[in-house]
């Protein structure tokens, strides 16, 4: 084996990418686990640069370098606000990287094909590796590279197209093209067909219709699923770039490829699995778009909102002995989290229990909200999961909404036909008292009325997050 | 009417029913008030007060008597005083008419009507008449001060520059109105306060007013709280002995035992038994709130002080809110004030004795020349009856395990399935492809499954890093353009190059982003 050393490199490489992954179980853990991460990487890229890599190793390290610089930079540069859509666009660009990598394959595959004996012998690097294909091998070969670029395509658009929803560059309503489902469905049965037919012909002109079917695909799914379901969404795109990545080191019979690709691709199946269980939903019908018709009227709310100032809040926090805040992409998007944690420091400083209730799918990324309070100094033993944290609410004398709408609607619960009916929430009504953070009376992301709002113990702080906050915060010394 | 009151004639009895203030509004109701002479002194109201506010003093018993139409009294009326009622007459006062029958009989056959304060029944609308409540208020307080009174130590725990005070642990047993107040004084004066009653849903009461719900671990259904009145239904002999037990086990530690566990026309239950006396320590406090029934102690002698041999001293005083005449008086004039608005509906100086009102009803015991206790139960729920708690149903060890290994036959069936199905396909694969792909399928396979079980321990918070992270190294990918880009014509190597120059971007940015997430997070 004259690859020897780079298998071994590989070896080593992909046993530190799953220290990494694992590592993640524990925020202190975590921090070491980047490392491995990171030397995994250096690891697999220099031994791919020494072994079987050949050729241009000047060209490719100056593109690392460069790649390197901007990615730094960006890194540097984003707030944690935005961190949704740059997970969103970096998945873009593993999308297209799979899809050029398979295009490669295709055209090495063609010319090592058309070549006599006595010059695929005298081939080297990647060509060679095709050259000793016997002809089965050759037609998986096509399979394998036929997927990867389909499902890099797919991550490619979808990904854009999220990256726009998330940055608010894309209206975040669903919208579909006329047909719907349909055209999806037409789009997918049409690359089948290419499939046949490129099978059968290996020429590039169904490889290149199939590409742009695909591209189709990414940008309309993506197009129909409305901006609450963003975490799933993402987390499925992340998925996806696995399953790519895996399906070019099949065609490039790259073992490494396929072990990073099936954890990467598994680890976006579980996030999604996470998110979707967390709103009582099947992954197809999220996947689909919109929400399931209901089964009747919904429940009519009654009563009214009540408004309340900060002078009000104030007072009602001074008497509290225990509050919970309850963040979520209304926060974010007012870039409230420095005030959250302020409030919180001054709470606590008084002596009062203060603690964070987070919802699996509160905000626009898995964990969105621990990465927005962790960038503000909140001590991440006090903020808890749903699970932890929905048994004390009827002990607590005040619960902070900030931003957050559907997962604290109490029609999940109460209400057989609502739309998020079955959806676990945060019990926050039945605590003492309830302040909601919100900017106006309107009904949020979902569209869907909230009976919290209306409750006797519920009143309505109107404003923008972070402004209500500081005004707060000025009376809370 | 002439509303008047009569000194107490009952052996240390200070309080008054009637005060300068309660004679006031007595006065706006149209009814002219009057006192014997020195009625008040002992709550500290002088006959000067009472002129002041408008009232006529007469100088004897005998006068007040037969001047008044309505007597307002508080202990019920010796046989002496029964005797000067006449048929036009009202007696308001505490009556007892459980144990008061032959007094009920003579009253009965002086045709007077007679209204028992401590039979006002349990509503809300009767509260502020409610002179039960009021008195057990005072003793409860009352009970505490008295303690504190006799008990050598501070209530308060303290670091002082002469040494550290441990704080006083106090008991208290029964939390009806009396226990309430005691706590409430007790915890107000900073000790470590514990509480029991039998009853579980008044441990909410207990913990709001900063006392320690001793719990007992007994399985009983609980009595309906509205079925008796709001008071404590009495207990099963496993659940007593379940009770003393706990008690036992606390008494080495505690300081203070206020017991006010009393269930109406019973005598009191015995719950603080000789031997837990002898194992608390020197110098510590029992004050027995029912020595008037025969104590919650087994040592208490009603009316008297008591020091055990081994230094513990027993209070059995029955008089607490006499001890407090000025209080007291204050509430219960207003009580009684209240109960005359009641019948006085027009505020005409007219009485209307309705026996249709549920409370008049419900307190009258004797009216023209019948007797009419017991009353007929109100048409009012006391409390409101318990929602019937939805007990999830208790399955039984059997069900259980049944479930249990119901669930496990199911989860392997799955699993099974899974298996086989997932073994076939591969098996099928492994038909028709070569063995240099089944190589790399495997490696995928169980790649995959890793990735699963590494995942699933992922915690919730870090799932934002852990989408950096995955994205940082799914631009593996680079590693399939290294491959390529050496090799072929000038359009491979411009798509490898990109490629690489992509994922270039993806690494750095993706573990950058990952590191200044994770740096983030810190524990308080």
């Amino acid at each position: 084996m004259e690859f020897g050393f780079t298998t071994a490199a590989y070896v080593v490489a992909a046993v530190l990418f799953i220290l990494s992954l694992g590592g993640l179980s524990g925020q202190e853990s975590a921090k070491r686990a980047v490392w491995y991460g990171i030397t995994g990487m250096a690891l697999a890229v220099c031994a791919t640069l020494i072994g079987p890599g050949s050729g241009l190793w000047l060209l490719s390290l100056l593109l690392i370098a460069g790649g390197g610089a901007i990615g730094y930079v960006v890194a540097q540069r984003v707030q944690m606000t935005e961190m949704p859509q740059l997970v969103a666009a970096m998945h873009s660009l593993v999308g297209l990287a799979a899809v050029f990598v398979g295009y490669n394959a295709h055209f090495e595959l063609s010319r090592v094909l058309a070549m006599d004996p006595a010059e695929r012998e005298a081939l080297h690097g990647f060509a060679e590796l095709l050259a000793h294909k016997t002809s089965v091998e050759q037609s998986i070969l096509r399979v394998e590279l036929f997927l990867g670029i389909f499902i890099g395509a797919v991550t490619f658009t979808g990904s854009v197209i999220a990256y726009g929803k998330l940055a608010g560059k894309v209206s975040s309503a669903a919208t579909k093209l006329p047909g719907g489902h349909v055209l999806n469905a037409a789009a997918a049965a049409l690359s089948v067909l290419c499939l046949i037919w490129y099978f059968g012909s290996g020429g590039f002109l169904p490889l290149f219709l199939m590409t742009l079917f695909a591209l189709f695909i990414g940008y309309h799914l993506i197009m129909g699923i409305g901006g609450a379901d963003m975490p799933v969404v993402v987390s499925m795109l992340n998925s996806y770039s696995g399953w790519a990545a895996a399906a070019i080191g099949f065609s490039l019979g790259n073992d490494l490829l396929i072990v990073v690709g099936a954890l990467v691709g598994s680890s976006g199946a579980i996030l999604s699995y996470i998110m979707c269980k967390a709103m009582n939903r099947s992954f197809v019908s999220v996947i689909l778009g919109g929400f399931g018709g209901s089964a009747g009227p919904a429940m009519e709310v009654e009563g009214e909102q009540i408004a309340i100032d900060a002078d009000g809040v104030a007072t009602a926090l001074d008497e509290a002995d225990s509050v919970i805040i309850i963040p979520g992409y209304g926060m974010a998007v007012a870039q409230a989290q420095q005030s959250v944690s302020e409030l919180t420091k001054r709470l606590r400083a008084k002596g009062k229990e203060v603690r964070f209730a987070i919802h699996p799918v509160a905000g626009r990324l898995p964990g969105h909200m621990n990465v927005l309070l962790a960038e503000a100094k909140v001590p991440y033993d006090i903020v808890l999961e749903m699970d932890e944290i929905n048994e004390d609410f009827p002990d607590t004398d005040v619960v902070i909404v900030i931003g957050s709408n559907d997962i604290v609607n109490p029609a999940a619960q109460d209400d057989p036909n609502s739309p998020i009916a079955g959806m676990p929430v945060l019990e926050c009504w039945k605590a003492k008292q309830v302040f909601v953070s919100k900017r106006g009376q309107g009904t949020g992301y979902s569209g869907i009325e909230n009976p919290l709002f209306f409750k006797d113990n519920t009143r309505m702080f109107y404003g923008d997050a972070k402004k209500s906050l500081d005004e707060l915060l000025t009376k809370i010394s | 009417m002439k509303i008047g009151t009569p000194k107490e004639v009952f052996e240390g009895e200070a309080r008054v029913a009637m005060t300068p203030d309660s004679a006031l509004q007595l006065q706006k109701l149209g009814h002219e008030c009057f006192v014997e002479t020195g009625a008040g002194e002992k709550a500290g109201f002088t006959d000067a007060a009472y002129e002041k506010a408008g009232v006529t003093v007469l100088p004897t018993a005998e006068a007040l008597w037969s001047e008044v139409d309505v007597i307002a009294k508080v202990r019920p009326p010796s046989d002496a005083e029964a005797g000067m009622l006449t048929a036009d007459k009202t007696l308001i006062s505490f009556f007892y008419p459980a144990s008061n029958e032959a007094l009920m009989e003579l009253c009965k056959s002086k045709g007077a009507s007679v209204i028992a304060m401590d039979m006002v029944p349990r509503i809300s609308r009767a509260q502020k008449m409610d002179a039960l409540s009021s008195m057990a208020n005072i003793a409860g307080y009352r009970a505490v001060i008295e303690a504190g009174n006799n008990f050598g130590r501070f209530f308060t725990g303290q670091v002082t520059a002469a040494g550290k005070v441990p704080p006083a642990k106090v008991l208290i047993v029964g939390a009806g109105v009396a226990g309430l107040a005691a706590i409430g004084t007790s915890t107000s004066l900073g000790a470590i306060t514990y509480a029991f009653d039998v009853r579980p849903e008044v441990a909410e009461q207990i913990e709001s007013m900063g006392a320690e719900f001793v719990y007992l671990d007994f399985e009983e259904k609980a009595a309906d709280g509205a079925a008796t009145g709001g008071y404590a239904a009495p207990s099963s002999p496993e659940f007593q002995a379940k009770q003393l037990e706990k008690f036992r086990e606390l008494a080495p530690d505690i300081d203070i035992v206020i017991t006010t566990a009393l269930i109406p026309n019973r005598p009191a239950p015995v719950l603080w038994t000789k031997d837990m006396v002898e194992m608390m320590k020197p110098g510590s406090v029992i004050v027995d709130l029912a020595a008037e029934r025969g104590g919650n102690c087994e040592l208490t002698v009603p009316d008297e002080k008591l020091v055990t041999e081994n230094g513990v001293t027993i209070v059995g005083y029955t008089d607490f809110p006499s001890r407090m005449a000025t209080q007291s008086s204050t509430l219960y004039s207003t009580n009684i004030r209240h109960m005359m608005t009641d019948l006085t509906p027009g505020k005409d100086g007219v009485v209307n004795h309705n026996m249709e009102d549920d409370v008049i009803r419900g307190a009258t015991v004797a009216h023209k020349g019948e007797i009419t206790w017991p009353p007929p139960p109100p048409k009012v729920a006391a409390i409101a009856a318990q929602k019937p708690k939805e007990k999830p149903k208790e399955l039984t060890a059997e069900e259980k395990r049944a479930a249990e290994v119901a669930a496990f036959k199911k989860q392997t069936r799955s699993q099974v399935t899974l298996l086989a199905v997932g073994a076939v396909i591969l098996l099928a694969i492994g038909l028709v492809a070569p063995a240099s792909f089944m190589q790399h399928f495997i490696v995928f396979v169980l790649s995959v499954f890793i990735g699963f079980q590494v995942i699933w321990n992922v915690s919730h918070s870090l799932h934002t890093p852990l989408m950096a992270v995955t994205n940082a190294i799914s631009s593996i990918i680079i590693l399939g353009a290294l491959m390529q880009i050496g090799s072929g014509s000038f359009l491979v190597i411009l798509l490898a190059a990109l490629s690489v120059f992509m994922a270039g971007i993806n690494i750095f940015g993706g573990f950058l982003v990952t590191r200044r997430m994770l740096a983030m997070f810190q524990k308080s």
